[in-house]
């Protein structure tokens, strides 16, 4: 208010009250619209696709012509750079200073992404690439390499032990550490007491147990001390060693998300807490159980330094655990690789390739035992109500 | 008509007695409670005589050996000379290249899956992630040693050239020969380190990414809301609230590195000698060294074999508790579990 009257008698003591016109600026550069964080708009991407193409063709220019830095390792790097300077150079034009660092670490994270990327996609593909000819031929899934030699073509041989081995070994260590991992887990949570969070610290620090000193806990024990041949099953208490406290941990954290309120309501309404958790607990729980349970899986499948202390070769089927050496797909992966011989390299890109699709296939089985739960709570009401916004406009 | 109830003369008169409640199970419960009990005892003995098992077994080589043991670089058994002094250099400088590589990476990757990817495509992007986490580390085993080595042995040559005046670059080789020794470059714990990063990347990336995306939502538009750029709101928000994530998630991923084996093994060189030289032939880690020497152990051996396991299993126990501790202290509160 003072203001106001300050300037109004300030004005009424100048002899000519003037109205100040905004003049337009001729040389000035016209008014920018603030960078939105919605879609960029088409002048923004042309600035950001326009920087990293030209950076592209300068750095063919300066790697390929101008110096002598071959290669495509030389021009990806060079092309990085360029593109940064580029980036600068176009956003600055335009652009404060903050804008011109939002758009080089957009460019830096998102070129980041892309390595890792590129570095996953590299690993499938030269896997598969490596290792697809040996399974054109149906035997190499079915057969045992016994009597094959390492030059012999690839419609001899296989990976049928392999794969069987693998599968008892798994089964076994299953077999064993998912009731006492979720019983664990069920302790854990549902019974606790002072007990339990002794339990539970030993279980956490178990989980940093490397894996091949578990094998090598296994080894000493079993076939040493108790001189237990080198077999399927030493190989099975050796995952389980290592598979067990993985498991009991991430069905402890899977329990611990159990709402309270329903096993508050199931004893409310005089369940006993035995029938609370067989039939409220578990249940509930049961998708994210199932996603520990697989995850487990697919980590101990291509688990290879506790199976290489405790299982031996064998290079024929063998389907009992206790009877001697036997194969697994990691083993075999393995022998193969370190193997003199580039048809054995091969087979065990072709075993490696198996391998990978086998995790695959675990994963994708975890992520749709988990999925349900999710998409029934939110997918359908956020896609009907898209559809009536939608309609509405 | 209506009949009254007759006072039944059998209830006393006096005032009712509260039904006496007990915390202490019955029936079926008791049962259960019992047989939890009981798997959580089998459990926590299983487990935890590992543990026991580990530094029982490490006691007699600790009384023969000494300080020795950890001073010592040879591992020569037939001649009585144990020590784990190099293999215990060559985990850490394996690790270390795992971390080099692995840790901006990750960050990076988290960055870009919580801030910057479409909408559309982040659900797919965490799940190849948890996916590359699931790749068993034999198959980055066989890429680090047959698609990567020759590539990174090129990279060590030029390091060399470039910065072999720094102590770590620096290899016992010509660096301006005319035709360049690729076997002085290759099979070092640089090599092992890129494999091994492969391995952790995802790992730290997932716990980055989730305590990035428990960031609150209020703190970042009211960034946004004031002005401040995409990358100006990572950096007064998103990147201090997921710092404990940034830590703990690191050395998670840390611990997972120091314990590698099968990558390690397939692409190292064994060599015992203390060297701080990660582009040069030859190193050597103590997941490597029980993987490789376990076979002809005698008893005595075994049980150096499994001080070294012990001595690994302590520093990757003390790094994985600190990491737990940093992501659970941490604003968010995360899990650790990825």
């Amino acid at each position: 208010m003072t203001t106001i009257q300050q300037r109004a008698t300030a004005s009424s003591a100048k002899p000519t009250p003037t109205t100040h016109l905004p003049q337009r600026d001729l040389d000035a550069p016209p008014p920018l619209a603030r960078p939105s964080l919605g879609k960029p708009t088409a002048e923004e991407r042309f600035t950001v696709v326009g920087a990293w193409v030209a950076a592209l063709a300068l750095a063919w220019v300066v790697t390929q012509r101008l110096m002598p830095l071959g290669g495509p390792a030389w021009l990806l790097v060079t092309w990085l750079v360029l593109g940064l300077v580029m980036s600068v150079v176009t956003t600055s034009m335009t652009g404060r200073r903050v804008d011109v660092v939002d758009r080089v670490v957009a460019g830096i994270v998102t070129s980041g992404a892309l390595v890792v990327g590129a570095a996953l996609l590299s690993t499938v593909v030269f896997v598969v690439y490596r290792g697809w000819e040996p399974l054109l031929h149906l035997n190499f899934l079915v057969d045992d390499m016994a009597g094959v030699g390492p030059r012999d073509p690839f419609d001899t041989g296989g990976i049928g032990h392999a794969i069987v081995g693998s599968a008892i070994q798994l089964g076994i260590a299953v077999a064993v550490t998912l009731p006492l991992g979720i019983g664990t887990a069920v302790f854990m949570t549902e019974v606790g007491g002072r007990f339990a969070v002794v339990v539970r610290t030993i279980v956490e620090a178990m989980t940093a147990l490397p894996s091949i000193v578990a094998g090598l806990f296994v080894y000493t024990v079993l076939i040493v001390a108790l001189g237990f041949p080198r077999s399927g099953f030493a190989a099975a208490m050796a995952l389980s060693v290592m598979m067990l406290p993985i498991i009991a941990r991430a069905a402890d954290v899977v329990l611990r998300v159990v709402p309270g309120g329903l096993r508050e309501a199931s004893l409310a309404l005089g369940a006993s807490r035995w029938r609370t958790v067989w039939h409220v607990v578990l249940p509930t729980a049961r998708p994210g159980l199932a996603t520990a349970l697989i995850l487990g899986v697919a980590r101990g499948v291509g688990e290879t330094s506790p199976v290489l202390l405790t299982s031996g070769v064998a290079t024929f089927f063998v389907t009992n655990p206790t009877d001697g050496v036997m194969n697994s797909l990691p083993l075999f992966i393995f022998k193969g690789a370190r193997s003199p011989e580039p048809m054995d390299i091969e087979r065990a890109f072709a075993a490696a390739t198996v391998l990978l699709v086998l995790v695959l296939v675990l994963f994708v089985i975890a992520r749709l035992v988990a999925r349900p739960a999710r998409a029934r709570t939110r997918r359908p009401r956020r896609t009907t109500r898209a559809k009536r916004t939608a309609e509405e406009s | 008509m209506t009949t009254l109830p007759a006072q039944d003369s059998v209830l006393p008169t006096g005032r009712p007695t509260p039904r006496r409640l007990s915390r202490k199970a019955t029936g079926a419960d008791r049962v259960f409670e019992l047989s939890a009990r009981t798997v959580g005892a089998t459990v926590l003995v299983v487990t935890g005589g590992i543990g026991a098992f580990l530094a029982w077994q490490s006691v007699p080589t600790l009384e023969r050996y000494g300080w020795s043991f950890f001073t010592e670089s040879a591992w020569q058994p037939e001649s009585d000379v144990l020590g784990i002094a190099a293999v215990l250099v060559g985990t850490v400088s394996i690790a270390g290249v795992a971390m080099a590589f692995a840790f901006p990476l990750a960050l990076l990757t988290a960055l870009f899956i919580s801030e910057y990817a479409p909408a559309g495509i982040k659900s797919t992007l965490v799940s190849l992630v948890d996916l590359m986490a699931a790749v068993p580390s034999i198959i980055y085993g066989m890429w680090g040693y047959f698609l990567v080595m020759p590539h990174a042995a090129a990279f060590s040559l030029w390091l060399h050239q470039n910065l072999g005046w720094i102590p770590i670059f620096s290899v016992d080789a010509d660096p301006d020969a005319a035709v360049w020794d690729q076997s002085r470059y290759i099979g070092s714990a640089f090599c092992a380190g890129i494999a091994v990063a492969m391995m952790v990347l995802p790992m730290s990336c997932a716990v980055m990414r989730q305590v990035f995306s428990q960031t609150p939502p209020g703190e970042k538009e009211a960034a946004l809301a004031l002005g401040a750029t995409r990358w100006g709101m990572i950096r007064s928000v998103v990147l201090p609230f997921g710092r404990g994530g940034i830590i703990g998630g690191t050395m998670l991923g840390l611990g997972r590195a120091l314990g590698e084996t099968i990558a390690v093994l397939l692409i190292i060189s064994p060599d015992f000698v203390i060297k701080p030289r990660i582009l040069e032939v030859g190193t050597s880690s103590v997941s490597a060294l029980i993987a490789g020497r376990f076979g002809d152990a005698s008893a005595a051996q075994l049980s150096a074999l499994l001080t070294a396991g012990f001595v690994l299993f302590v520093i990757t126990l003390i790094v994985n508790t600190l990491a737990a501790m940093i992501v659970a202290r941490s604003r968010s509160g995360a899990g650790t579990d990825a």
